[in-house]
C-alpha cells in the first residue's frame, strides 16, 4: 500500500525538504556573493526571490498529508458542534441508544459467560461427562439424569479404555462436620480415583486426593474448598494436617482448591475418597457421574463406541451376587451419550439466554429504529443548512460521510454510557438471576463483551446513520429551491418513516406477545398442585444421623422420633413430620427396581425403576399431601416393623388401574426382602419442580426390613406452623433438635415457599427478562408511533389548514389522523403476527401449559397493541384540530 | 484546498514547465530555477520557492524521481530525473495545452465580429 509507506516515510521526507531548501539558499547566497553582493544583502535578495520559507515548506508537507485523516477530524469536530447545538434530540437520542446498548451488554455478558467462554480447568475442551440413557430400562425416564454409572463400571471403563487419558466418578452428598462451636452439616462430594486428574486443578495448599488415599478402610483424607477453609480456619494455610471430625471420624486435611473450583457443576465444602473395594463391587448401584479427559484426537463419538465395547466385558467381570444373570442388563439396552463437560454444567439454560439474547436485540432494533426517525427529522430540518454547504463546495459524498460520522458518534457515545449502566445491569442480573443458574458467579463484563459493545456501538450508529443519508442523498438536489415552505408532504418523503413505525410495531408484537406467553406459563405452573399446600407455613430442614454417631437402626428411628415429639412442643406449632425428601429441594433421589407380588418376572427382565422415600407417619398431614385411598401408617406399625408400604397414585393407576386397587397389593425391593402390604396411596407430587412430570414413587416407613438400609439416616422435617421463618421460632426449633442430641446440626433451613420459589426461578427470569424487553418495546414503539403523528401533523399543518378553511370539521381531521395511524398499526401488527408465528415457537421448551401459537395471547397482544397505538396517534391527532386555518396560512 | 502555485500562471503551467526542462536533462532545484528563469528570458516572475511544492506533486505521482548527490558546484544536493510516466504526462499536457491555445487564440483573433 502506497499511502502506509507513505505514512511511514514522512518524518524523513520532511527532514528532506528543509534541507533541499536549505542548500537552495545558501547556492543563491554564493552566487549572488561572486555578483559582488555583500553577504547580508545576498541574503535578504536570497530569502526574498525564494518566498516564505515556512508557508512552502507547508505547502510541500500538505501534498503528502494524508487528507481524509485531517478531514475526518474535521468533520467530526463540525458534527460535535451539531450535536452540541441540539442537546435535547441529544439527550433523548442518547439515552436511547444507551439504554439499547447496556440491556444488550448485560445479557451478552450472561451468555458470554455462562454459554460461550470455556468451562475453569485446563483444555477444558477434552473434558467429557460419560452421560448414559437405558432405553430399556422401565422408569428410568423419570430420573432427569439419566443412567449414571456404578462403581463397577467406572472400573471397567477406567481399566479398558482407549479413547481417556482419566477417568473418574464422583456423587454428592452431606455430612456433619462437630468438634466445632455447632454442629454444621457440609456439602461433600465423594471422588474416586482420577477425578482430580481429569480436571486438572491444582489445589492452592497441599495436594490433592491421590491413589494412596483410596485405600478402603485405610487412612481417612479429606481436601477443603477454598470457600470452606476461608469460612471455617480463615484461610490459614497452616490446616494442612489437621483432623477435622466429619460424621464423628477424624479426617486429615491434605488440601484446598482454588476459589470458584468446583466439581462439574457441584458446589462443595469438603471432598473425600470415595475409597471402594474393588473386590466387593457387584454391577448395580447406578449413583455416580463420570467424568473424563479424551485422549487428543479422540472424539465424543470414538469414546461413544469405547464404552458400548466395554459393556459386555463390565457384564463379564461383575455380578449381582451368586445366582443372579449378570447379563440381564442388555434388556436395558444401556446406550452411551457422552457429551462435553460445558454442555453437562450449562444444560438446558443456553436456550432460555438465547432467547434473552434476541429479545433484548429486538429492542436495540427497535431504539435503533428510533433513533432512525429522530435523525430522519433532523436532516430534514437541516436541509437549508445542507444545500448551503453543498453550495459553498462540499462534495455529496463529503456531506453524506458527515452525516454517518455523526451517527456513528452518537452511537459510540451511547456505547460509553451503555457500558456504564451495563456495569449496574449485570450486578442486577446476577442478584435478580435464578440462583440455579450454572456459572452464576461467573457473570463479569470481559473484553469480550466489551468488544461486543464496541462492535454494536458501530453497528447501530451506521444502521440509524445510514438511513437519513442515503435518503438525503436522494434528496440532494434542489433543496434550495424548495426554500423551506411548508408544502403538504408527500407520500413519498414519509414512506421510509412509516415503514420505521410499522417494523417498531411487528418487533414490538414479538416481543409482547413471548412476554405473554411467559405469563401464561407462569399462571398455568402456578395452578399446578405441587404435592404440598401453603408452603409459606411449612418450615424444612436437613438434618443428617451418621452411622459413626449412632450405629442402630432402631436408635436412628427413635432419635428422629424425639425430635419431633420436641418440635411439636414448641408453641405455635400444628404438626410434624419427616421425609427423606421433599418435593423440589433437588437431593438426587434414590431408585430401585421394585418387584410386585402380582407380577411374574421372567428370568431374564428386570423390574421396572421407581424412586422410592421414606416418609414418617404424620408426615403427610403437616405437608398437606393429600391421601388418595387407604390409610397412613402409624408409629406402632414403623417400630414392629410391619411390612407396609404405600405408593403414589400415578403407580396405582399404571400398575393397578385404580389407587384403591393397589391397597392390599404387596410390593418389595429385592428378592430377600418380605413382601410389603400397600396400606395407602398418596397423590402425585411434583418431584422435580412444577413443569416437570410427576414421578412414580414408593414411600417406606423410615425403617424398613432392609439389608443395606435399614433406616433412613438424610431426612427433611417439616414443620407446620403460622411462625415459620421468624428469628424466634427458629431459636427454638434447633434448641429442641439440640436438646435429643447436640451433635446434629440443622442444615438447609428454609420454608418451603423458598424452595417452590426457587424451582421457578428460571420461569420467574424468563418472564421479568421478557416482560422487561416487552415494555422497552412498547415504549419504544408508543415513542416512534407518537413521533411520526406528530411530525406529519407538523407539517401538513397547512393542508389541515386548508381543509379545515374548506369547511372540514374537527371531526374529520382527528378521524383522518387516527385513520393514517391505525393503517400503520394494522399494518405492523399484521406483520408482527406473521413473524410471531414462526419465533415464538424457538420458546416452545419454555412454556408450559400453553402453546407456542396461543391465540388468546395473539389477540390479547394484538388488541393491546392497537389500542396504545391509537392513543399514541390521539393526542397528534386532536393538536391537529386545533389548528387555526387563519395562522397555519399566514405562516407562508 | 491546495493553493494557485503561482499568481499569474494557470494551475499545472509550472508542473509542466519543470517536466519540458527535466526532459532536457535531470537537474537539481536550483539549476532548475535558473533553467527556467533563463529559458523564458526572465518573462515570468516565479517565486523561486514555489517550484518545490510543485516537485513535491510530481514525486507524489511519480512523475519525477529524485536521487541525492553531489552537484558540479560540489555539494550535496537533490537532483530530479524525469520517468516514463512523466515523459507521458508531459506529452497529454503539452497537447492539450497547445489544444487550448489553440481555442483562446482563434477567439481573441481579429475576425468576422
Amino acid at each position: 500500500m502506497n499511502w502506509l509507506k507513505q505514512l511511514f516515510s514522512r518524518r524523513r521526507l520532511y527532514s528532506e525538504l528543509s534541507e533541499e531548501i536549505q542548500a537552495h539558499l545558501e547556492e543563491k547566497v554564493e552566487e549572488l556573493v561572486a555578483d559582488g553582493m555583500t553577504p547580508e544583502e545576498a541574503i535578504r535578495s536570497a530569502r526574498r526571490e525564494f518566498g516564505n520559507v515556512g508557508l512552502i515548506e507547508e505547502d510541500c508537507r500538505e501534498v503528502w498529508a494524508w487528507p481524509s485523516v485531517e478531514d475526518v477530524f474535521f468533520d467530526i469536530r463540525c458534527g460535535m458542534r451539531a450535536l452540541l447545538h441540539s442537546p435535547v434530540f441529544v439527550v433523548v437520542a442518547l439515552l436511547t441508544i444507551a439504554i439499547g446498548i447496556a440491556a444488550n451488554a448485560a445479557v451478552f455478558s450472561v451468555v458470554n459467560s455462562i454459554v460461550l467462554k470455556p468451562l475453569n480447568y485446563p483444555r477444558s475442551e477434552e473434558l467429557v461427562a460419560l452421560h448414559q440413557l437405558a432405553p430399556g430400562a422401565e422408569g428410568l425416564a423419570d430420573f432427569e439424569s439419566g443412567l449414571l454409572l456404578s462403581q463397577s463400571m467406572y472400573v471397567t471403563y477406567s481399566e479398558h479404555n482407549r479413547t481417556f487419558q482419566s477417568s473418574g466418578v464422583w456423587a454428592t452428598d452431606t455430612a456433619n462436620v462437630t468438634g466445632f462451636a455447632q454442629p454444621e452439616q457440609v456439602r461433600t462430594v465423594g471422588v474416586s480415583d482420577g477425578v482430580f486428574e481429569t480436571l486438572g486443578v491444582r489445589p492452592v495448599v497441599g495436594r490433592w486426593l491421590s491413589t494412596a488415599d483410596q485405600v478402603p478402610n485405610g487412612p481417612k483424607r479429606v481436601v477443603l474448598s477454598y470457600g470452606y477453609w476461608q469460612r471455617r480456619f480463615g484461610g490459614d494455610p497452616g490446616v494442612l494436617g489437621r483432623n477435622i471430625t466429619v460424621d464423628s471420624q477424624p479426617r486429615e486435611v491434605v488440601g484446598v482448591m482454588p476459589k470458584g473450583f468446583r466439581f462439574v457443576d457441584a458446589d462443595f465444602d469438603l471432598a473425600a475418597p470415595l475409597a471402594f473395594d474393588r473386590g466387593q463391587l457387584i454391577l448395580a448401584g447406578f449413583g455416580f457421574h463420570g467424568i473424563a479427559r479424551l485422549k487428543p484426537g479422540a472424539t465424543i463419538a470414538q469414546a461413544n463406541a469405547d464404552l458400548i465395547r466395554m459393556l459386555p466385558i463390565w457384564m463379564d467381570s461383575f455380578s449381582n451376587g451368586p445366582g443372579s444373570n449378570p447379563h440381564i442388563y442388555e434388556t436395558w439396552r444401556i446406550t452411551p451419550m457422552i457429551r462435553s463437560l460445558k454442555q453437562e454444567v450449562i444444560g438446558n439454560v443456553s436456550e432460555l439466554l438465547w432467547v434473552v439474547m434476541g429479545t433484548i436485540g429486538v429492542v436495540m432494533l427497535i431504539a435503533c429504529a428510533n433513533v432512525t426517525n429522530l435523525l430522519l427529522v433532523r436532516v430534514e430540518a437541516r436541509q437549508q443548512e445542507l444545500a448551503v454547504r453543498t453550495a459553498l463546495g462540499a462534495g455529496w459524498a463529503r456531506i453524506v460521510r458527515g452525516l454517518l460520522l455523526e451517527s456513528l458518534m452518537l452511537g459510540l457515545m451511547g456505547g460509553v454510557l451503555g457500558v456504564g449502566l451495563a456495569y449496574a445491569g449485570v450486578r442486577f442480573l446476577v442478584a435478580f438471576g435464578p440462583s440455579n443458574l450454572p456459572r452464576l458467579d461467573e457473570i463479569a463484563i470481559d473484553t469480550r463483551t466489551l468488544a461486543f459493545t464496541l462492535v454494536l456501538s458501530v453497528l447501530s450508529g451506521l444502521l440509524f446513520g445510514l438511513i437519513p443519508a442515503l435518503k438525503y442523498a436522494g434528496e440532494r438536489s434542489g433543496a434550495l429551491q424548495s426554500g423551506g415552505r411548508t408544502v403538504s408532504t408527500s407520500r413519498e418523503r414519509h414512506r421510509v418513516r412509516n415503514f420505521l413505525v410499522i417494523g417498531q410495531v411487528a418487533m414490538a408484537l414479538v416481543l409482547l406477545m413471548s412476554a405473554g406467553l411467559m405469563i401464561r406459563t407462569f399462571g398455568a405452573l402456578s395452578k399446578v398442585d405441587p404435592g404440598f399446600s401453603d408452603p409459606r407455613h411449612l418450615q424444612a430442614m436437613r438434618i443428617s444421623i451418621p452411622e459413626t454417631l449412632i450405629a442402630e437402626p432402631e436408635r436412628v428411628t427413635q432419635t428422629q422420633s424425639a425430635i419431633l415429639d420436641k418440635l411439636e412442643a414448641i408453641q405455635g406449632v400444628k404438626s410434624v413430620g419427616f421425609v427423606s425428601e421433599m418435593p423440589m429441594e433437588g437431593f438426587e433421589s434414590d431408585w430401585d427396581n421394585i418387584f410386585a407380588e402380582d407380577r411374574v418376572y421372567a428370568d431374564n427382565t428386570i423390574p421396572p425403576l421407581r424412586l422410592y422415600k421414606h416418609i414418617s407417619p404424620g408426615f403427610l398431614q403437616t405437608a398437606g399431601t393429600r391421601l388418595v385411598a387407604g390409610r397412613e401408617m402409624t408409629w406402632a406399625e414403623v417400630y414392629s416393623l410391619r411390612p407396609v408400604v404405600m405408593v403414589s397414585e400415578n403407580l396405582s393407576r399404571d400398575m393397578w388401574g385404580t389407587p384403591s386397587a393397589a391397597v392390599g397389593k404387596r410390593l418389595r425391593q429385592f428378592p430377600k426382602m418380605p413382601w410389603h402390604e400397600v396400606v395407602g396411596v398418596i397423590q402425585d407430587v411434583r418431584e422435580k419442580g412444577v413443569q416437570e412430570k410427576a414421578p412414580e414413587i414408593v414411600y417406606w416407613a423410615p425403617l424398613v426390613h432392609n439389608l443395606f438400609a435399614p433406616a433412613v439416616r438424610t431426612a427433611t422435617f417439616v414443620i407446620r406452623s403460622e411462625r415459620t421463618g421468624t428469628e424466634g421460632f427458629l431459636k427454638e426449633v434447633s434448641a429442641a433438635v439440640w436438646s435429643v442430641n447436640s451433635n446434629l446440626p440443622l442444615a438447609s433451613v428454609r420454608t418451603m415457599q423458598d424452595v417452590y420459589d426457587k424451582s421457578l426461578a428460571r420461569v420467574s427470569f424468563t418472564l421479568v427478562m421478557l416482560g422487561i424487553a416487552g415494555a422497552m418495546a412498547l415504549a419504544l414503539g408508543i415513542i416512534g408511533i407518537y413521533g411520526v403523528m406528530s411530525y406529519t401533523v407538523s407539517q401538513r399543518q397547512r393542508e389541515i389548514g386548508i381543509r379545515l378553511a374548506l369547511g372540514a370539521q374537527g371531526e374529520d381531521v382527528l378521524q383522518m389522523v387516527l385513520r393514517q395511524g391505525t393503517r400503520l398499526a394494522l399494518v405492523g401488527v399484521a406483520i408482527g403476527i406473521g413473524a410471531a408465528l414462526g419465533l415464538t415457537r424457538l420458546m416452545t421448551n419454555l412454556l408450559f401449559g400453553v402453546t407456542a401459537h396461543d391465540p388468546l395471547t395473539f389477540l390479547a397482544v394484538a388488541a393491546l397493541l392497537i389500542l396504545v397505538a391509537l392513543l399514541a396517534c390521539y393526542i397528534p391527532a386532536r393538536r391537529a384540530t386545533l389548528v387555526d386555518p387563519i395562522v397555519a396560512l399566514r405562516h407562508e | 484546498m491546495t493553493k494557485p502555485a503561482q499568481r499569474d500562471l494557470f494551475p499545472g503551467a509550472l508542473e509542466m514547465m519543470i517536466l519540458r526542462t527535466l526532459k532536457r536533462q535531470p537537474m537539481h532545484g536550483y539549476a532548475l530555477v535558473q533553467q527556467i528563469k533563463r529559458t523564458s528570458n526572465d518573462l515570468l516572475e516565479i517565486e523561486e520557492g514555489s517550484l518545490y511544492p510543485a516537485l513535491q506533486r510530481l514525486l507524489k505521482e511519480g512523475f519525477v524521481k529524485a536521487e541525492w548527490g553531489i552537484s558540479s558546484t560540489n555539494r550535496r544536493v537533490r537532483t530530479y530525473k524525469l520517468t516514463p510516466a512523466g515523459t507521458r504526462h508531459l506529452e497529454r499536457e503539452v497537447s492539450s495545452f497547445e489544444r487550448m491555445l489553440k481555442g483562446i487564440t482563434q477567439v481573441l483573433a481579429p475576425g468576422e465580429l
